[in-house]
């Protein structure tokens, strides 16, 4: 008996330096990740702070009422899930061409050029990202409305008070930043594709779209689930930046640009009103939650490889 | 045969170029802007062939080089700082993940990826930070909040441990005698490069682009790195431009005395240089990393 517990322990000591290396990581993920989860309950509240979060009073589901009578609520929730609908099929169905159409390029040189530049967008901050949209999208000196526009013969439009235009814009800068990355994700799927295959297929007199149908698709599929169902457990959040940054904060666009992050933040930061904002958040994060563990079942159901987890 | 697999090529170069060069122009025109005369663009709009070159903007940043270079500092020291610590810890916490005989494993490895999952929200993560912590208007509020560290690179990195590191080495540096922490830092930190270098990548141009934190917990002009700098430029514009009926004469006169159009942009162009320089450099490990986060 005292021998086991001796090993016991002895095994436990074994592992201590293992224990050590990981305390800064777990304490780091216990104050970034994890403490802040409890905070939920500042949506319950009305927090006055001076006094303080705990001593605030609990009034229930009161602040989530406020923010589902608003047309807030309904404006901004339709926007976070239409972009994200959007941004997952456009987004996965370019990055997937784009990647077939760089694999048929064999000069290395060449190759090499299209794969480094297509992927630049992706590392430039959404600040810079805003800052180039301004100076194509300007009233009095933007690109297009005193060269393109001209040359069309169209009148100036003012970009930044009409909310028409901008679920166009904002996909088309989302899918600029974005296609080079996951192209090259998917590139590196296709690249692992044994040739054999397409040499058969050749033999077989296979065209290049019967071969891209029947051999590249299928293969990268694991891929293509993978990423889409990333996409689906994130389409309750949006790219702060690019709704943030892009649009420069206008008012009047504020219909078709404004998603639950820029509402949290403003919340938070411009009107102070904490007790929707934390409503705002906690509604984003259950539903963000429940559809993540809701794709990954789905998948599951279809395929148990493909799924996450 | 030849013909559709000529077509092919001609159909993708054809594609790949137009986008290659929508992806590079914009940058072009940044960067022409930054050149041009006030005047030009307020004649002509940013164009690529501005009436009048001028380097007024850049005399401005080499008049303001104390607080531009204060700012350009404490984008680079924290960028630095962050990637080293994150690299650190997170390699320190994947490692032991990737033990598949360490007691508690499966635990541990659910803790981290249970983040990627779920989290708090904004609103209380500020709170934790600004209450709790007091990192308002210190460069910790820079380093700290969401970037440090993140589920994704911890997975990644403990599947490169797990598929890339055969658990016989470890056994074999035990029986030498090698402990636990030697075998981390002589054995398998100098096999990991490849990912060290992927995820060094990744938070140094999320370090580096990083303009959120200085947004929310940065006030102070001091602690102001480059992104921020870009980003209160926009907001003060934005104000007073929204205000400007309100507020009449004054307003206008301050509009005055923002900085130009094509100074801002000379700002936005040295706040990407260092991407743009380095870039061709680690773009090989760049695409290798991808690659390496493209395989489950």
């Amino acid at each position: 008996m005292k021998q086991l517990s001796l090993k016991r322990s002895g095994k436990k000591l074994k592992y201590a330096p293992l224990y050590l290396l990981m305390i800064p990581g777990i304490a780091y993920l216990l104050i970034n990740n994890y403490l802040p989860m409890l905070g939920i309950f500042i949506a319950f509240k009305n927090i006055n702070f001076t006094k303080g979060i705990f001593g605030s009073e609990w009034i229930g589901f009161q602040n989530f009422k406020y923010l589902f009578q608003t047309s807030d609520a309904y404006i901004i929730t339709r926007n976070t899930i239409l972009y994200n609908a959007v941004f997952i099929v456009l987004g996965t169905i370019c990055a997937i061409a784009f990647a077939i159409l760089l694999n048929e390029i064999k000069k290395k040189v060449l190759s090499r050029f299209y794969q480094s530049v297509i992927v630049l967008p992706h590392l430039i901050s959404f600040v810079v990202v805003g800052y180039l949209a301004y100076a194509g999208l300007s009233l009095e000196t933007g690109f297009m409305n005193k060269t393109v526009l001209p040359l069309l013969g169209i009148d100036p439009i003012s970009w930044y008070t009409e909310p028409k235009y901008w679920p166009f814009i904002l996909t088309i800068i989302h899918l600029w930043k974005s296609i080079g990355f996951s192209c090259i994700i998917f590139l590196a799927s296709i690249i692992s594709i044994d040739t054999e295959y397409y040499e058969a297929a050749t033999l077989d007199g296979a065209s290049k779209w019967a071969q891209i149908r029947s051999i590249t698709i299928p293969l990268i599929t694991p891929v293509i689930v993978m990423l889409t169902l990333l996409g689906i457990g994130r389409i309750f959040y949006s790219d702060f930046g690019l709704f943030y940054q892009v649009p420069m904060n206008a008012g009047f666009i504020s219909d078709t640009t404004s998603v639950i992050d820029t509402y949290v933040y403003k919340g938070l930061m411009v009107s102070g009103d904490m007790g929707m904002a934390s409503a705002a958040g906690v509604y984003q994060s259950i539903v963000g939650f429940i559809l993540v563990l809701g794709a990954n079942l789905l998948v599951r159901r279809f395929s148990k490889d493909n799924a996450l987890f | 045969m030849i013909n559709e697999s000529k077509a092919m090529k001609w159909i993708s170069n054809l594609v790949l170029g137009i986008f290659s060069a929508a992806c590079l122009i914009p940058f072009a025109l940044l960067i022409i802007a930054s050149f041009s005369s006030e005047e030009s663009i307020v004649r002509q709009g940013y164009t690529f062939f501005p009436e009048a070159f001028s380097l007024k903007a850049y005399e401005y940043l080499w008049q303001h080089q104390l607080e531009l270079g204060r700012a350009y500092g404490i984008t680079i020291l924290i960028t630095t700082v962050g990637t080293a610590v994150s690299l650190a810890i997170t390699s320190m916490l994947a490692y032991p993940l990737s033990r598949r005989d360490m007691p508690l494993n499966r635990f541990w490895t659910f803790i981290v990826f249970f983040t990627m999952l779920f989290n708090g929200g904004l609103v209380p993560t500020y709170l934790v930070y600004t209450q709790l912590f007091d990192i308002k208007n210190t460069l910790f509020g820079l380093l700290l909040p969401g970037l440090l560290m993140n589920g994704f690179n911890i997975l990644l990195v403990r599947t490169f441990f797990l598929t890339s590191i055969p658990p016989a080495l470890i056994d074999a540096a035990s029986i030498d005698g090698a402990g636990e922490i030697k075998i981390f830092y002589r054995i398998i930190l100098p096999l990991s490069m490849p990912i060290m270098a992927t995820i060094g990548l990744f938070q140094a141009i999320a370090y580096w682009n990083d303009w959120f934190n200085g947004l929310i917990y940065i006030t102070d002009t001091r602690m102001f790195g480059i992104q921020t700098i870009l980003t209160k430029m926009v907001m003060d514009i934005q104000f007073l431009t929204s205000n400007s009926n309100a507020a009449g004469v004054n307003a206008g006169a301050a509009i005055a005395e923002l900085p130009s159009t094509s100074v801002r942009m000379a700002i936005a162009a040295i706040g990407v240089l260092p991407i743009l320089v380095a870039y061709p450099f680690f773009q090989k490990y760049f695409v290798k990393g991808i690659t390496i986060g493209a395989v489950k």
